[in-house]
């Protein structure tokens, strides 16, 4: 028997503003609205690819070239192109996967374009003998595959501006990607090297022009972190890190290294620039918060999000993106009337441990203005906090790690802006 | 321990290592395949950059404050000005809001908590054209100058693996470490 498709303007809300319970989506035959333009139609016998014979094979895809605006938005040094970042555009994409020509990058000086055959990866230090590795040899090693975000540490950081910034959503939260990492646990090599007593630090340093380098607890290290080789099942992209990277699941992008040649086994970190000048946050008191490894929990509304439009009052599907550093989410919720109300979303499989996760709710908006948030909470109850109290906890100078809730305002000729 | 396993106390603990050994899920090392190759020190030596606070890997040589200056003009200040006060790249030195005043300056002699970073950072990464190309002698003096704009240090400095990591810098304490020890 076909099932009754819901009346979406009668059904109760579930929490003010008009959202309304998750488990819709699940009604097979349920279309929402999305802000996204709908495409014209026209005359099947108009349609010239069903008349002619298409192109032929190449041997690596490409996307359409109809979707050339869905790009990496990149802000770059002027005086040197090189130096800069690019960002996913989050609110173009879907699903927690991010494809790798569009994942973010950071990059100091450029990307290098490294010849495998001599690059070689080197663990010294604290050991009980140095070790050389080439890439060759590392294809050879037992892998482990994980899906993961990489955020950057100073992502969303126009959230600290006094007034919110109007950009896309992913022009400002789009320092960050999510893939599937392979490669070899970094554990294996340590235990090759043999790791002395007393190490505590291990230092990892990049074959860019600059060689930057960063420092990592060996704790960190053995338990969980990867020289990554593949991404999403392909090897690494040389703006990724070709031909190999650090992964260190959770923590901020800064340390994971691409391009990884070296790896010093210290007692001590090095204390490099990007981890005393950079990616330490400076507090109202004059301190500043240094080593703040783990990215918080934290999500985002995609649709709709700043720039798209409501065509007409109607039922929504809100959608966005949850991660945290520390584990799984285990709850997103949505607020429809600027934080008075709030509803549990829906969350799609897969939720990983320090993994993108996909939320959903269906909304009917009434025409007349909305404020819509989305907060996450994870699986060791952090709770992602509202702006203000992020900002009262930490002032307005730490331009690294961010985490607050965004709000969307929905004017009433439904165009969705950022406010606070 | 004053304590000997009997023999079924070791069986036990035999048996269980092997169960260990069959169940961990990440490879460790027996299954690996060992395909390291030992490193030669004197290669490794020269191709290890870290400079750590206490002035481990710093190479000998030296550089004046004087020499600093001219380098600077020379490599550096198209892109940080002419007094290090920032230009397309960050300012470097001439803070005068304090950190805890909202916007702060966040310069070599208000915010850097080690002189020896200077060091590691110039010599991998700096001039941005040409990275890597700076002799020893060439990064400190670099370093002393810097220094010495900032206040840190005097008009006749010299800077050497012994000198550098000697500098006290101002805001050496002003790190709280969120996670690490």
């Amino acid at each position: 028997m076909p099932r009754q498709r819901p009346d979406l303007h009668t059904l109760p809300e579930v929490a003010g503003g008009g959202l309304l319970d998750r488990r819709l989506f699940l009604r097979r035959g349920l279309a929402l609205a999305t802000a996204a333009a709908a495409a014209e139609t026209q005359a099947a016998d108009e349609l010239p690819w069903l008349h002619t014979p298409g192109a032929p094979f190449t041997p690596y895809g490409q996307p359409s070239s109809h979707e050339r605006l869905t790009a990496r938005r990149i802000g770059a040094n002027r005086a040197v192109a090189g130096n800069g970042v690019s960002f996913t555009p989050l609110e173009e994409l879907e699903g927690i996967i991010t494809p790798n020509g569009l994942h973010f990058e950071r990059h100091h000086n450029g990307v290098p374009q490294i010849d495998p055959a001599r690059h070689r990866l080197v663990v010294h230090g604290l050991v009980r003998q140095a070790l050389s590795f080439d890439v060759k040899s590392l294809l050879r090693y037992p892998m482990r595959s994980q899906m993961l975000f990489i955020e950057c540490g100073g992502n969303s950081n126009a959230g600290w501006h006094g007034e919110p910034i109007q950009r896309s959503a992913g022009s400002v939260h789009g320092l960050l990607s999510c893939a599937e990492w392979t490669g070899v646990p970094l554990s294996i090599l340590l235990d090759e090297a043999g790791v002395d007593a007393g190490a505590s630090w291990v230092i990892a340093e990049g074959a860019d022009a600059g060689a930057m380098n960063m420092s990592i607890p060996l704790t960190k290290i053995r338990d969980d972190c990867l020289i990554g080789l593949y991404q999403n099942g392909e090897r690494l992209r040389p703006e990724n890190g070709y031909p190999m990277r650090l992964i260190v699941p959770g923590w901020e992008g800064v340390l994971h290294v691409k391009w990884l040649q070296r790896l010093e086994v210290t007692d001590q970190p090095v204390m490099s620039r990007n981890e005393t000048s950079k990616y330490t946050e400076l507090q109202p008191s004059g301190k500043a918060r240094q080593f703040t490894f783990t990215m918080d929990c934290k999500s985002l509304i995609t649709s709709p999000s700043h720039g798209q439009t409501l065509p007409r009052p109607d039922v929504y599907q809100v959608s966005g993106l949850a991660w945290s550093g520390h584990g799984r989410i285990r709850r997103v919720e949505v607020s429809a009337d600027g934080g008075k109300s709030w509803a549990d979303a829906a969350l799609e499989s897969p939720a990983l441990p320090r993994c993108l996760t996909r939320f959903r709710i269906p909304w009917r908006w009434d025409g007349k203005p909305a404020v819509l948030k989305s907060r996450a909470t994870d699986e060791h109850g952090n709770l992602q906090p509202e702006r203000a109290a992020l900002v009262a906890e930490r002032g307005r100078a730490g331009y690294f790690h961010y985490n607050a809730i965004v709000a969307w305002a929905v004017e009433d000729d439904g165009l969705v802006t950022h406010t606070y | 321990m004053g304590w000997s396993r009997t023999h079924t106390e070791r069986a036990a603990a035999l048996l269980s290592s092997l169960l260990l050994s069959a169940c961990v899920a990440t490879p460790n090392a027996v299954e690996a395949p060992r395909l390291g190759q030992a490193v030669d020190g004197a290669a490794l030596a020269r191709q290890q950059l870290n400079v750590f606070p206490d002035g481990r890997g710093l190479p000998p040589g030296r550089g004046t404050v004087s020499e600093g200056a001219a380098l600077f003009a020379r490599h550096c200040a198209a892109c940080h000005g002419k007094d290090a006060r920032g230009g397309s790249a960050e300012e470097l030195a001439g803070a005068t809001r304090p950190l805890n005043t909202p916007a702060a300056d966040k310069t070599i002699g208000s915010y850097w908590p080690y002189a020896t970073t200077l060091f590691d950072f110039i010599r991998r990464a700096k001039p941005m054209t040409a990275p890597g190309t700076l002799n020893a002698d060439e990064v400190y003096a670099l370093s002393a100058w810097l220094l010495h704009i900032n206040g840190v240090v005097g008009a006749d400095a010299v800077m050497d693996a012994r000198t550098l990591p000697a500098v006290r810098m101002p805001n050496r304490d002003g790190f709280i470490r969120i996670e690490a020890e």
